[in-house]
């Protein structure tokens, strides 16, 4: 692969700073040639392969060998998308069956993940027969596992074995007075081990599994929860400690407590953090590490894009009648994999062309500004503010309609570029008003979700929200339909720009 | 002596592998325990492996009917502040 830019980043290519130019380039700027071609279309690692590539998780993992405060295993709801929850169960044999037929289904599948309903370290025959059989049978599909990392070190070689190159870590803390108020408790060496004591267990065999996996050459993610007011300013000592062990991406999910979910959290009352909030950290880790703003926090029974969740066609009733011809599945695949990566890769290569022409013609002061200070761009304020968009989009384009979208994803505009920061779901985890019934609607809840956006870009808007967004100071825009959705943010972002808007802070009411 | 595993089991799997005696088996709606071959692992672990991995508290009972992981045991959830939001959540 040839991204020269990407590896030696040059002032002179037209104000894109390639450490900040764009969601790919950001997320992945840090990373080497090797892993990058690893992680291209794993839609869980890749925020640019997320919106072409689909994944999916079999739950034949049930047991789990510790309690966290964020989990409570009896419940099951259709309607509420979260980790630890699944609808049914699969023995690896109706895992390996159910994965066969949705690759034959979506071709777009690349990966299958083992994440649960429990830890499945802690079922590890259900989980190495499902990826001994997979590894088998379906030899293009990349193949992953997730764990809280309490059983990791043991299972190292194993994992290792099975040719799966990436492996998940759920890591909440480093240091055991913050574990104690995680974990309430831990079943080890044949005993229950409650507080301090089970967090200092627990750290110390995450950490042991970290640097073994790394020593390995098997990627490790590592996954942490945000938890307001018990590990949020703790998680950027974490984010330093796993990079410096050899992790590569590093996701920080905000807490989802409710109290119908019967968790310690939600019943106690421990609130989730805001969207702001969120943000404000992963930046913060950004310097250290890269971080994952895509995550969509599925179940571990989901099936398809992230967000768009497919389950529903494949339960082990339908995938009974279903005839699958695996080998002809198997060569669309490689097809579609060939095309989208093609794709990517041409996408990466113009945003990173020399004299990006957007960039140069609608901003002849901030080029100007490089030109002259090369190397302390730090010397001149950057020439207008940034600015936060949501973005209705799908396939990586602007398009769909504000009424219609299940979620919006967030980027930061600014000189630098267009660059993905989260994404807001715009409904609750439940169906809706009636029955959450606090006399909120559905289009307060996504006002509310994107506070501290200036700006909704989506296909087409109707006449009602368009003037309560309006009301709350977001600017509503469908002139953008269908454009790629850099482009279109930073099309708004040179308009706001030359009509002076970002001269002056925003409006006083967003900062509140 | 024996153990015995009652309908709030969520079917997990945790607690069969464990059991030294064999006696925890796979059964609908939930896990059973064969109160001929259970022996509350005395002789082979200081708790019984069972009691000591389940999740859910009041799953699993001794021959007394007392419940092995009694409320809040294990959630750190008070009982009445459990109650209290059982009650929220119904009356809304």
């Amino acid at each position: 692969m040839d991204l020269p830019v990407i590896e030696s980043p040059s002032p002179k290519a037209g104000g894109c700073s390639a450490g900040s130019c764009g969601s790919t380039a950001d997320q992945m700027g840090g990373m080497s040639d090797a892993i990058r071609a690893k992680v291209q279309d794993h839609p869980c690692y890749s925020e640019d392969a997320h919106h072409y590539f689909a994944r999916m998780h079999v739950a034949v993992a049930p047991a789990c060998n510790i309690q966290c405060h964020y989990c409570n295993r009896k419940y099951d709801c259709a309607n509420e998308s979260r980790p630890g929850v699944v609808s049914e169960l699969l023995t690896p044999d109706q895992a390996v069956k159910k994965t066969l037929a949705v690759a034959a289904t979506i071709p777009q599948m690349t990966v299958l993940g083992i994440a649960g309903p429990g830890d499945p370290l802690a079922n590890p025959e259900r989980t190495f027969e499902t990826f001994r059989q997979l590894a088998a049978k379906a030899p293009d599909i990349k193949l992953c596992v997730s764990t809280n990392g309490l059983s990791l070190p043991q299972h190292v070689e194993e994992l290792s074995k099975h040719n799966i190159d990436h492996v998940t870590i759920t890591i909440n803390c480093v240091d055991p007075d913050v574990g104690a108020k995680i974990y309430p408790w831990i079943f080890w060496n044949n005993k229950r081990i409650h507080g301090r004591e089970a967090a200092a267990i627990l750290i110390a065999q995450q950490q042991k599994g970290l640097e073994m996996l790394t020593a390995k050459g098997i990627l490790v993610k590592v996954n942490s929860v945000l938890i307001p007011g018990v590990n949020d300013e703790h998680l950027k000592e974490v984010s330093k400690i796993v990079k410096a062990k050899g992790a590569f991406l590093h996701n920080v999910m905000p807490l989802i407590a409710e109290a119908e979910h019967g968790t310690f959290y939600g019943v106690m009352g421990q609130r989730s953090p805001r969207p702001a909030e969120l943000k404000a950290l992963q930046d913060a880790c950004e310097g250290d590490m890269n971080m994952m703003r895509h995550c969509r926090q599925c179940r571990a029974d989901a099936v398809g894009l992230l967000g768009e969740d497919r389950g529903d066609e494949f339960t082990l009733d339908k995938i009974e009648a279903m005839e699958i011809d695996y080998e002809a599945a198997m060569a669309v695949r490689a097809e579609l994999r060939a095309k989208v990566t093609a794709e990517l890769e041409a996408k990466r290569a113009k945003a990173h062309a020399p004299a990006a022409p957007q960039v140069v013609q609608f901003m002849p002061r901030a080029t100007k500004a490089l030109r002259e200070f090369p190397e302390g761009r730090t010397a001149l304020a950057p020439v207008g503010r940034r600015v936060l968009m949501a973005v209705a989009a799908k396939g990586g384009l602007v398009a769909v309609h504000f009424g219609h979208a299940k979620e919006f994803l967030v980027y930061e505009a600014s000189a630098e570029g267009a660059k993905f920061v989260g994404h807001r779901k715009a409904e609750q985890y439940c169906a809706g008003d009636e029955t959450c019934g606090d006399g909120e609607s559905v289009l307060d809840k996504t006002i509310k979700a994107l506070v501290d956006c200036e700006v909704v870009l989506c296909s087409k808007i109707g006449y009602e929200p368009w003037g309560s967004l309006e009301a709350a100071g977001i600017q509503p825009n469908g002139e953008h339909a269908l454009e790629p959705i850099e482009e279109a943010v930073m099309a708004v972002w040179q308009e706001m720009l030359a009509a002076g808007k970002l001269d002056a802070p925003p409006v006083a009411a967003k900062r509140a | 002596m024996a153990l015995e595993i009652i309908e709030s089991c969520v079917n997990c799997f945790a607690c069969a592998p464990l059991c030294p005696n064999q006696a925890i088996y796979e059964a609908k709606p939930h896990f059973l325990i064969d109160a001929d071959k259970c022996t509350e692992c005395l002789g082979d672990f200081a708790d019984a492996q069972c009691v000591a991995i389940c999740p859910i508290e009041g799953a699993i009972l001794d021959e007394l009917g007392t419940e092995m992981n009694p409320p809040g045991s294990l959630t750190g959830i008070p009982p009445e502040r459990w109650a209290a939001a059982q009650a929220e959540i119904a009356a809304r």
